[in-house]
Order: C-alpha cells, then sequence, then structure tokens
C-alpha cells in the first residue's frame, strides 16, 4: 500500500489521474472501519486533510458552496439557517467523534443508499462539484446515485464540493434507528418546501438501492397545494392530502429485507416519517415554529 | 512510512509504519501508550477517542498518516493538559475550546508524563473516581477525554449537553449514571473554582 500526501488540490487530481483506483481518504470514518477488519485492502490511500479548502464552506447570495470534508459539526454549528434539512441530518450521524471527522463528500463519494446526508441533499437540491485533470463538471444530485454504491464519478474524478441552494423554506429530516447515536439507518427521509417556486423535494434513504426521490409525492403535493390555495392561504393541510402523500412516498420505497429491518416496516415508516415531516413543515411554514427541532 | 507528530507535548517519529496502520495502532504499539483502548475499530465504542488538533475523534478511525505534523492528546496526557488550560485561564465563556494555535503551542512540562503516572488528576479525572465512575476501567479513557472536552467548551452542561457529549462512548459495565454524576461533579467543582475567583 502507498499513501498518497497531496498538499494542494492540483497535487490530489494528478495524484488521482495517475492512480485512478487510489482511494480517497478524508474523515476515514468508512475508509479506516473497512481496512481494520480487512474487507479493502487499497493499493492507494490518497489522503485529503492537507487541502484545506476542502473544510472550508462559502454562503453565497442564493447558494451554499459547501466544501467535500466540512465535518458534519461545522455543518451544525455554522449553516443551520442556509441548510436546515441537512443540519438536521448531521446531528443524526454516528456520535461527537465521527462527526468530528466525516463530511458530505465522504457520503457522496461511499454512494451508500444508508447515508445520512443523501435524503437532505436529495430534498434540497444540489450539484455535485467533481473535477479531475481533464476538468470540472457539476453532477446535479438527481443524476449522482446510479446504483448501491455506486455514483456517476469517473474513476480520476474526485469531489470538491456540493453547491446547494439556500432554504427558501422549511425542511426536516427525520430517520428510524434502535438508538439516539451511533445508528445506521434503518430508513430515513428528508424534506424540503420551496415557497419561492411553489415546489416540494423530498429524498428517502435505506429503502431502495440508492438514495432517491418520492416524486410522484412531490407531484400529487405540489398540486395538491397549488389547487387548494395553501400557500397563499398558509391553511392546514388536510389529513386526506397528508395520508396520499405519505402513501405515494411508501410507494416510492424499494426495500429489501435485511439486519437492521424488514422491507415492510421500511416502506410503512417512511409513510408516516412523510407524513410527520410533512405537518412539521408545514405548521413551520404557516408560521407556527415546532418547539423542539429534533426529528 | 515515517510519521511525526506531537504526543501529549512532545515530538515524536513513529517508523515503518504501515500505510493502513491507524493512529490508535501507532499509539499504543509504537508509542507505549495504552491508555487509549482498542475494541470495537470502527468507531462504534469511542475506547479509542483522543483529541487531533483539540478536535476529540476516534483514533482508531484516522490514518497513522494523516496525523503527520499534527497534535494528539490522550488520555496520559490529559492531566498535563488540563493544567496548562487552567493555567492560561480555562475556559469559562463556554463557548471558546481549544484554537489549533493554542494545541501547537501547548507542551507538557512534568519528565513522567508520558505514562501519565506520578502527576496530579486533572479535574475529570478525579470527579471519576469520587463519583465511583470507574468500574471495569476500559471505556474511562475515552470517556475521560470526551468529557474534558465538553467541559472546556461548556463549564456548565445540562443533562442533555453531557448526554449528547458522551453519546459515542460505550461502557459495556453500564454504568452511565455514576459517569453523568462525575460530569457534573467535575462541572460543579470547576464552577466554585471560578466562583472563588471571583469571575
Amino acid at each position: 500500500m502507498d499513501f498518497l500526501r497531496p498538499a494542494s488540490w492540483e497535487e490530489a487530481l494528478a495524484a488521482k489521474a495517475e492512480h485512478p483506483t487510489a482511494v480517497p481518504i478524508a474523515g476515514g470514518t468508512d475508509v479506516m472501519v473497512e481496512i481494520n477488519f480487512d474487507h479493502r485492502r487499497p493499493e492507494y490511500l490518497l489522503d485529503l486533510n492537507r487541502i484545506g479548502d476542502l473544510s472550508e464552506w462559502e454562503v453565497g447570495e442564493n447558494t451554499v458552496r459547501l466544501g467535500a470534508s466540512v465535518p458534519y459539526t461545522k455543518i451544525m454549528e455554522n449553516l443551520r439557517t442556509e441548510l436546515p434539512g441537512l443540519a438536521l441530518a448531521s446531528h443524526t450521524v454516528a456520535s461527537p467523534q465521527i462527526r468530528n471527522r466525516g463530511g458530505v463528500g465522504g457520503n457522496l463519494g461511499t454512494a451508500s443508499p444508508a447515508g445520512d446526508a443523501h435524503p437532505a441533499l436529495l430534498a434540497a437540491g444540489c450539484e455535485v462539484e467533481v473535477e479531475s485533470v481533464r476538468g470540472r463538471r457539476m453532477i446535479p444530485i438527481d443524476e449522482f446515485y446510479v446504483g448501491v454504491k455506486r455514483n456517476a464519478m469517473a474513476p480520476d474524478e474526485l469531489i470538491r464540493s456540493v453547491h446547494l441552494p439556500k432554504a427558501d423554506g422549511p425542511q426536516q429530516f427525520s430517520k428510524v434507528g434502535t438508538r439516539n447515536a451511533m445508528v445506521i439507518a434503518v430508513c430515513a427521509f428528508g424534506i424540503a418546501l420551496h415557497p419561492e417556486t411553489r415546489t416540494v423535494r423530498t429524498g428517502i434513504g435505506s429503502a431502495a438501492p440508492t438514495p432517491v426521490r418520492a416524486k410522484e409525492a412531490e407531484e400529487f403535493l405540489a398540486a395538491a397545494l397549488e389547487d387548494g390555495g395553501f400557500w397563499e392561504s398558509g391553511n392546514p393541510i388536510p389529513p386526506s392530502v397528508a395520508k396520499q402523500f405519505a402513501q405515494l412516498a411508501s410507494g416510492a420505497c424499494n426495500p429489501i429485507d435485511d439486519v437492521r429491518g424488514s422491507a415492510k416496516y421500511r416502506r410503512h415508516a417512511v409513510g408516516i416519517m412523510a407524513r410527520r415531516t410533512l405537518g412539521w413543515t408545514w405548521e413551520s411554514y404557516r408560521g407556527h415554529e415546532r418547539s423542539a427541532q429534533c426529528a | 512510512m515515517r510519521v511525526n507528530f506531537t504526543v501529549n507535548g512532545r515530538k515524536q517519529e513513529a517508523d515503518d509504519v504501515w500505510e493502513g496502520e491507524s493512529l490508535l495502532y501507532v499509539l499504543r504499539e509504537r508509542m507505549g501508550l495504552p491508555g487509549s483502548k482498542n475494541a470495537c475499530e470502527q468507531g462504534e465504542c469511542g475506547s479509542c477517542t483522543v483529541r487531533l488538533d483539540g478536535v476529540p475523534v476516534c483514533s482508531c478511525l484516522v490514518a497513522a498518516g494523516q496525523v503527520e505534523g499534527r497534535e494528539v492528546v490522550t488520555v496520559e496526557g490529559l492531566a498535563d493538559y488540563a493544567k496548562q488550560r487552567a493555567e492560561h485561564g480555562g475556559c469559562a465563556s463556554g463557548a471558546c475550546g481549544t484554537s489549533l494555535d493554542a494545541a501547537q503551542r501547548w507542551q507538557s512540562k512534568p519528565a513522567d508524563s508520558q505514562t501519565g503516572e506520578n502527576t496530579e488528576l486533572s479535574p475529570i479525572q478525579q470527579a471519576f473516581i469520587d463519583a465511583g465512575a470507574v468500574q471495569c476501567g476500559f471505556c474511562t479513557p475515552g470517556l475521560l477525554v470526551a468529557a474534558d472536552e465538553l467541559l472546556e467548551r461548556n463549564d456548565s452542561p445540562s443533562d442533555a449537553d453531557i448526554r449528547e457529549a458522551l453519546s459515542g462512548n460505550l461502557c459495556r459495565c453500564t454504568g452511565y449514571e455514576k459517569i453523568l454524576d462525575a460530569v457534573r461533579l467535575a462541572a460543579a467543582r470547576g464552577e466554585n473554582r471560578t466562583a472563588g475567583q471571583g469571575a
């Protein structure tokens, strides 16, 4: 094994071009587990810790550019207003020690359906900035996940940052697990209201081969809110609409039975989380903030 | 490969480090610092918690090569670290933490601090003993490092703050109540000290 320690982003891209099999390591919270357990013996480890730029974020007028290695702790502490859904999801990641090291780049690189950031990223709608010596490209999050633990990146590319729109409405995140800390999601659900475009976006974790959106549920809800004049009136959402939204969210799942839960349970739980998070975000939109921001 | 870094205020050099080796392995097997415990090797248990440039991390998930040029504090150096902090005004505001600068300037003084023996205990260590928070002792080093960092950030934590800060540390004796007592005790003693200074 070789340990590559680029001091700059350009050096990192050059190293990845020369050794496309090199495994990038930033927080190490996934990669080191695989090495410790002898599940993986990469030929090259590509350490990204020396590239300071990856741990920084910029809040622009309409978007946030979030460096791939910004630890979840920093997202929780600094970006709660701009990225409320992602901040909530960050809070459910593992433990303080892990949140101090892990970042969104790792979740995206690993592309596990259980990654906690994915539902929030899908719901917010964002673009992943990836780069190689061949050039830079922005991959829309909807096109990023292509299979079980597979993403749309080429072998010589590295994730530099994620560009997320600043929240224009309430966002929520909910996750089911056996306890509060150190839990890999049995399933998870993210929702973001986008009042400016009068749309709703969602994200489902751990209930399909990849993180997915519940598109039919989104379209149904957007139409129901529009037709009923709810965006203007701020009236409560009728239970029948919430129920239908939940059923469509359940229907968007394509889960499996595994040690963490059964497919049937996952479908059921996603429906429940969809209904609840819709209720929380809508109450917030109507001006009734939840007293405790927890999911 | 060779890795140069600072452990408990001392420059260290580790040779022939395997590229996939963890910081925890280097500390325990190469530096002779077995205080950080090796249990789950997957970040679940927190027994290997150390400070990396002031930040609490699971040392089993840090690749040795990633600590090149950086500062590590283990439970063996905790008493000195806490003493140094107290001498430099500590953290009364509840929000300051340890800056990277401060962590890098930090030096251990007593000659025997490397093993942590014969040094005065840090307030959190003393509180663990006084509260009976040590049973088999395996989880204790990780909990001490995590709890010390909590009190550095937040000198008057609520029960929820304590639970959150220690949520990444497992105690298989399940002695959590006494552990919570110990953190409360250390916080209360810290407040008394500050009050005594009129701050």
